[in-house]
């Protein structure tokens, strides 16, 4: 539906766009300035705030944690979001109508009151270590995404198909690897990207649950910002902004990048 | 199936969250003591005050911006459209804390803003910006536009091209489409946006953190104030409590109310 637009709706637009992108344009600038604190435009390239960022055992240290808490919840929230994901599908009719719901707690329970509570029952309560807290928290932040993203693929499945190969004599565990989840591989590989870069941006969930030693990429960032004011976090913040890029293009490839309007 | 990620949800979410929620009533002598104790603090109820404030206007401001945005956005054609859409994505997927940290570089008391504002010779630059409540709305418009704009895409683009057709068809102007149609349809998905960006500003934690600092402290702040710096638990589960019961009262009521204004909505 194209039609004629207002001049100065045109031109709003135009505006909200600059809104949009001006100040991730302006931390890449000036995660590139020769100066030493954060400026726009740069004064002078330099990639030196790329490397200090890696000569800092902090932003190394949690650079690794972010990415291991992120890639085992992720792999947590598939093992038990895809069948979860399946029997919402398959068995609508016959699950209690609260399930699907329940699935979507993490989304309706404030971030911030889960990692708190977390922190309460879980490592102090249960006396659990800070890291597995920590993915248990990320776990369940990621969930809705798995469920909601796989279900949004198994709701355009043919199940017929899936019955067709149980009616042939085939295991209903090989019909569930060989017919159901090669078809919803978009899905699967969409929520793997989507639930990566929601534990790498993380901070709500993960303040509570960083110990000594034991921090979070983003958590990192907030704390590092408070002391000092250097080109350092405009740097990791374009190595984050690298990250969304590889995301999209990832979402973009499976399921398209206007599967997030839906 | 479903039964490890039931048990999951239950066991860590629905538990530890309602064990926050069960400790405000019985900790002090009776059950609405710490409730009390709240609101008797004139510096407490600031605080839940200015939550609702901004993330009032910061909600009204989406809703114009990401409103009238998705509107021309529904109205380009599909090329142009398709990349306005991942314009908007990129922020979004963006981090909250990378996000918020570019406007602590704009609105810095040595920042690009004042800068700027030197540079022209205004009278009184630079100017303190960071750390007011001006400076927590702008991130966090700057936030939740993005969220906005792609709820209320999502909602143009399902209405039925054969509706506007209709109207036009029967002499209505492009105004009056726009006013007695699409505005009307839209309306669900206004109010879907607007509930994700209220309680998103209100439970927000980074962006008051970085641009709001201990002046404008917000309810996530303070919670996160409470807990590790005060040691004050009975404090920060009921600043959770208030938190838990704030976000499912708007999700509710204002679901509800987007059902009854569209019956076809599910």
């Amino acid at each position: 539906m194209t039609r004629r637009l207002h001049p100065a709706l045109i031109a709003f637009a135009i505006l909200v766009y600059f809104f949009l992108m001006g100040p991730l344009v302006i931390v890449i600038g000036a995660a590139l300035s020769d100066t030493g604190y954060l400026t726009f435009p740069p004064q002078g390239l330099t990639l030196h705030w790329f490397e200090r960022i890696f000569e800092m055992s902090a932003f190394r240290r949690t650079m690794v944690t972010s990415f291991q808490v992120a890639a085992i919840s992720t792999g947590c929230a598939l093992l038990i979001g895809i069948p979860a994901a399946y029997a919402l599908n398959r068995y609508r009719v016959q699950l209690p109508g609260w399930l699907s719901t329940l699935f979507v707690l993490p989304v309706l329970i404030p971030e911030i009151v889960l990692g708190f509570s977390l922190l309460r029952s879980i490592q102090v309560g249960a006396g659990l270590p800070v890291v597995s807290t920590l993915i248990v928290g990320h776990t369940l932040l990621v969930l809705p995404y798995a469920v909601r993203v796989i279900s949004a693929s198994l709701a355009s499945f043919d199940f017929t198909i899936e019955e067709a190969a149980v009616s042939l004599g085939c295991p209903p565990i090989k019909t569930f690897f060989t017919i159901v989840l090669p078809n919803v591989k978009a899905g699967v590989f969409a929520a793997i990207f989507l639930a990566f870069i929601t534990s790498i941006n993380d901070v709500s969930v993960a303040l509570f649950l960083t110990g000594p030693g034991i921090s979070t990429l983003p958590i990192q960032i907030l704390a590092h910002v408070e002391q000092f004011f250097d080109p350092v976090i405009a740097s990791v913040s374009v190595l984050l902004m690298v990250l969304t890029v590889i995301v999209m293009a990832g979402v973009e490839r499976t399921l398209g990048l206007t599967f997030l309007t839906k | 199936m479903a039964a490890p990620a039931t048990a999951l949800v239950v066991l860590c979410l629905v538990l530890p969250v309602s064990a926050t929620i069960a400790a405000t009533f019985l900790a002090g002598g009776g059950p609405f003591d710490l409730y009390a104790a709240f609101l008797a603090s004139g510096f407490r109820r600031t605080v839940l005050w200015r939550t609702l404030e901004i993330s009032l206007i910061t909600t009204a401001l989406s809703l114009v911006i990401g409103f009238f945005t998705a509107y021309a956005i529904s109205r380009t054609p599909p090329r142009w459209r398709w990349i306005l859409i991942i314009l908007a994505v990129f922020p979004l997927l963006t981090g909250v804390v990378v996000r918020s940290f570019a406007w602590l570089i704009i609105l810095g008391r040595n920042g690009i803003l004042n800068d700027f504002l030197v540079w022209i010779g205004v009278k009184g630059a630079p100017f303190t910006m960071v750390f007011t409540q001006g400076s927590v709305i702008a991130a966090m418009v700057y936030l939740f536009v993005p969220l906005m704009i792609l709820t209320i895409v999502g909602v143009l683009e399902n209405i039925p091209d054969d509706m506007i057709e209709a109207a036009q068809s029967l002499g209505a102007t492009p105004a009056q489409t726009f006013r007695q149609v699409i505005f009307p349809l839209a309306v669900p998905g206004l109010i879907v946006g607007a509930v994700l960006v209220f309680t998103g500003s209100f439970n927000s934690y980074a962006t008051p953190q970085l641009l709001g600092g201990d002046q404008q402290m917000m309810m996530g702040t303070f919670l996160y104030q409470r807990a590790m710096v005060a040691f004050d638990w009975d404090g920060a589960t009921t600043v959770s409590a208030i938190m838990v019961a704030v976000t499912l009262a708007v999700v509710i009521g204002m679901t509800g109310i987007a059902k009854r204004l569209n019956p076809m909505t599910t």
